[in-house]
């Protein structure tokens, strides 16, 4: 892993794109092939799972310490990440060369096997490596072991290392790493040289996506040059017939095919082979229902048959990648909108509309219909364009609802993480339950958010907090309510995460209402008067 | 029981047996300053007292004051109190202060280390009854490297940008971490520049320690002239215009808070040195104990965890609100130059 953890060591002290791309490159152009499979493997999101939980390792990294529990725990709260925490806890100062000696495809064998043994030697075998690694090399070990390896490599960022290492263009290489691979059993000439055609049976196409429209989306020029539809509010997926495959890929290039067992029948009514693009919305009367009602669906191990009749979905196509075996991506938006709509659309399986107006006039007048066919807004695509990979600014742009919003006063304050980790960034915010003249009136919670202030004014505010906190608990710390901020979110509906008894999706901050005092924020009704 | 000899107050920290307060946030009539970094020495007090070396720099910095210099090691006496200044070891002329009365002995801190940074005079670390110490870097995720070894860093990465045609550019408070970092960083290496606020620090501590010689760092300067050159900048000097014509830059912040990625990131530097002018958690624990203090009052920093910590290990300890700045990373405004 010596080679591993340098590379890391070398990436953390940069901070120029271009810098990361080179380094990562000339490691893929180096190490051994097995590593580079592993390293694209942890990059997009496929680490092996993890062999421990992290209440036991934070355990064990105590007592290595020699810190009592809840010194470590304080410690964590404010450096913001597990294995950083370890690594500043555990070094050795006089450690500072030694990096590991086995590779990184050994450590991660390592790993797998870990997980079948018993405790003792899952504790004997990580305590060994805390102890005889240095700083960077102790990182590394336990980021492998725990979450995401997120140190500022996006897989973007790795394929463009990909593309300048092995000369393959960077569309073909995303297109490789999608879907299904195992990095235990893959070689880095399966992976990105052969044409595997078993391989390419399930395989999804990296996914197009949208960028915000900035100002007005007169901006976009020429309105007949656009395709106008609803943006609506589920999970983006691609759902693929192909022979007897028939897979649906989320976003996060999950297979979900078995979370969804309504849209099962979709593989029967398709008669041609197809890739479509769509969204999978919970349904309701016929129309969309809220974010929440989905989210009841996600990560369960068993689908229940009342689960299925509180909350069924659709899958609503509106793009089409392939047709018969045809990768379709290279032909005009309109083209392939064509050829969708030949397809039979009935039952789960829906067609997403659009519309060419004449005007922008009537283009804001759609968005305003929003409420009323339950979208999250519009989405405008170029109709000459073709079907790109990940965020490309030009053709496709979304142009969401104007957000709710409410005055809400700061109640409790959290450090952030990473970046933010010396400051109190996440706060949580409370609105009155009645009337605030009642000496009866509290504050009840129903967001957090942690954007939309500026670094100016998360100082003045961690300023303010130093010397307004009332009561601790664990990180969280109670402050006097006082502080006023306007507070925008896309939607609220009933929940039981928050003491209001409701919850808003996608919460952040505006601005901070100097000019209000307590008694001038909004209360739980203005809340529920939202719910659309 | 009978009153503590120092109290917390609005103006300060305050010894009523002498009606003195030791380095106060508000003005009063007569302070003790424990060393001249802006957030201990603030203006507006009828009368300072410090240590001679602490002199000049708060002259400089204030102007025209009432100011006494006193030497370590040598007791004086206000209203029938007792006080003593002891080398602290932080900056040039920082100090702790003792105050003894009727048998009683308390110690206050002010900002202190343990390494010995071959400029400031070694700290000389005192036994009391209660001790006021600040503990900004109270965690033990805070560990000094011998500082030697973070010099070798810093000239390995300075070495790797001159190789590059890169100029490295280093942030460090005005007064104190860019005066070590001169002291230390070998001028064979290449030429070193310092803007005008360091300079000007220099300059007023030249009769106490002298530094090797490096050019101001000004507008009119030609990069051309200084090839491989490191300049070393407040925090505050990142926004300088004329950084521009100095190529490409490679920037570096060199302070304890490096020591964690998330306080790098949000600096945006290329580089964090971690290296401090304050005890480490581990020097913070060495000190503590030499004091025997039977009462431990913490300060500024991680006072809450800290004091816990001592409570842990035997101490009777708690926490008193100081108006110090916490130093800490965002500070973008050096406490020198404000």
């Amino acid at each position: 892993m010596k080679d591993f953890s340098l590379l890391i060591q070398r990436l953390d002290q940069l901070t120029k794109t271009s810098e990361k791309v080179k380094v990562l490159s000339d490691y893929f152009k180096t190490a051994p092939q097995k590593d580079v499979v592993w390293a694209i493997a942890i990059w997009s999101h496929r680490r092996p799972k993890r062999p421990i939980s992290t209440t036991l390792l934070r355990e064990w990294a105590a007592e290595l310490a020699g810190v009592d529990q809840w010194l470590f725990e304080d410690s964590y709260h404010i450096v913001g990440d597990l294995a950083e925490t370890i690594a500043l806890l555990t070094c050795k100062k006089e450690v500072t060369i030694h990096h590991s000696k086995e590779s990184l495809s050994t450590i991660i064998e390592d790993l797998i096997a870990l997980k079948t043994q018993s405790e003792n030697q899952k504790k004997a075998y990580i305590t060994t490596k805390w102890a005889e690694l240095n700083y960077f090399g102790s990182f590394t070990f336990t980021k492998l072991l725990t979450g995401g390896f997120r140190i500022g490599i996006s897989q973007k960022l790795m394929t463009k290392a990909l593309e300048s290492a092995f000369d393959i263009p960077s569309d073909e290489i995303a297109y490789r790493l999608m879907g299904k691979w195992n990095p235990t059993e893959v070689t880095l000439k399966k992976l990105l040289f052969d044409n595997d055609p078993e391989a390419n049976q399930s395989r999804p196409y990296p996914f197009f996506l949208a960028y915000p429209v900035e100002n007005t989306p007169e901006d976009l020029g020429d309105i007949s040059q656009w395709s106008i539809e609803h943006k609506w509010d589920g999970i983006r997926a691609q759902l693929i017939k192909r022979n007897e495959t028939f897979a649906i890929w989320s976003r996060g290039e999950e297979l979900i095919t078995e979370q969804f067992p309504e849209l099962q029948s979709i593989k029967d009514q398709l008669k041609e082979d197809v890739v479509l693009d769509g969204e999978i919305i919970p349904i309701k009367d016929g129309l969309p229902d809220h974010f929440g009602t989905l989210q009841k669906r996600l990560n369960r191990k068993r689908i229940t048959n009342s689960l299925l009749e509180e909350a069924p979905v659709v899958f609503r196509a509106y793009d089409l990648l392939e047709y018969q075996g045809k990768d379709f991506r290279e032909q005009t938006y309109l083209e392939r909108r064509n050829c969708l709509e030949s397809i039979p659309f009935s039952g789960p399986l829906q067609l997403s509309k659009f519309k060419i107006f004449k005007n922008w006039q009537e283009v804001e007048d759609e968005r305003l219909r929003s409420k009323e066919v339950k979208s999250e807004g519009l989405m405008l695509k170029q109709i000459d364009s073709t079907y790109g990979v990940g965020r490309k600014k030009g053709d496709w742009f979304k142009y969401k609802n104007d957000p709710l919003n409410c005055d809400a006063i700061l109640t409790y304050v959290m450090r952030g993480h990473g970046r933010r980790s010396s400051l109190y960034t996440d706060f949580t915010f409370a609105l009155w339950d009645r009337d605030p003249k009642d000496p009866e009136a509290k504050l009840v919670t129903f967001a957090k958010a942690y954007s939309g202030l500026t670094d100016q004014e998360f100082k003045e505010i961690n300023r303010w907090i130093r010397s307004n906190a009332l009561e601790k608990f664990g990180p969280v710390r109670a402050v006097k309510p006082e502080l006023v901020f306007e507070i925008a979110f896309e939607g609220v509906a009933p929940s039981s995460r928050h003491k209001s008894g409701y919850a808003t999706r996608f919460p952040r901050i505006v601005r901070w209402r100097k000019d209000k005092k307590i008694d001038e924020a909004n209360r739980l009704e203005d809340l529920k008067n939202l719910v659309r | 029981m009978k009153p503590d000899l120092l109290s917390f107050t609005s103006k300060g920290i305050y010894c009523a047996a002498a009606d003195v307060y030791l380095d106060p946030w508000r003005p009063v009539d007569k302070a003790i300053i424990s060393h001249a970094h802006a957030d201990h020495s603030r203006y507006g007090n009828k009368k300072y007292i410090a240590h001679h070396h602490s002199v000049p720099v708060i002259k400089h910095r204030l102007g025209g004051v009432n100011i006494q210099g006193i030497s370590w090691n040598e007791p004086f006496s206000v209203n029938g109190v007792q006080f003593t200044l002891y080398p602290a070891g932080h900056i040039v002329g920082s100090s702790l202060i003792k105050v003894m009365h009727k048998g009683e002995i308390a110690l206050f801190t002010g900002d202190y280390k343990l390494e010995n940074d071959g400029l400031s005079t070694p700290l000389e670390m005192q036994r009391c009854h209660t001790l006021i110490t600040e503990c900004t870097f109270g965690l033990p995720i805070f560990r000094w490297k011998p500082q030697q070894e973070v010099f070798s860093e810093i000239e390995n990465w300075w070495s790797f940008n001159q190789q590059n045609s890169f100029t490295s550019v280093i942030y460090a408070y005005s007064l104190g971490k860019a005066q070590r970092l001169l002291h230390h960083l070998q001028s064979t290496h290449g030429p070193i520049l310092v803007h005008p606020a360091i300079a000007a620090v220099n300059e007023s501590l030249s009769t106490i320690v002298s530094f090797k010689s490096v050019q101001t760092l000004t507008a009119d300067i030609n990069p051309i002239d200084h090839p491989g050159a490191l300049l070393i900048l407040p925090p505050s000097g990142r926004e300088a215009k004329y950084l521009k014509k100095w190529g490409e830059l490679r920037t570096a912040s060199a302070s304890g808070w490096m020591a964690t990625r998330g306080n790098r990131r949000r600096r945006n530097v290329d580089r964090g040195f971690v290296i401090s002018d304050h005890c480490d958690f581990d020097a913070l624990n060495t000190c503590i104990k030499y004091s025997e203090a039977e009462k431990v009052i913490c300060t500024h920093g991680f006072t809450d965890i800290y004091s816990k910590y001592l409570r842990g290990i035997g101490f009777n300890a708690g926490t008193e609100h100081a108006e110090f700045e916490e130093e800490e990373v965002e500070n973008s405004t050096d406490l020198l130059v404000q």
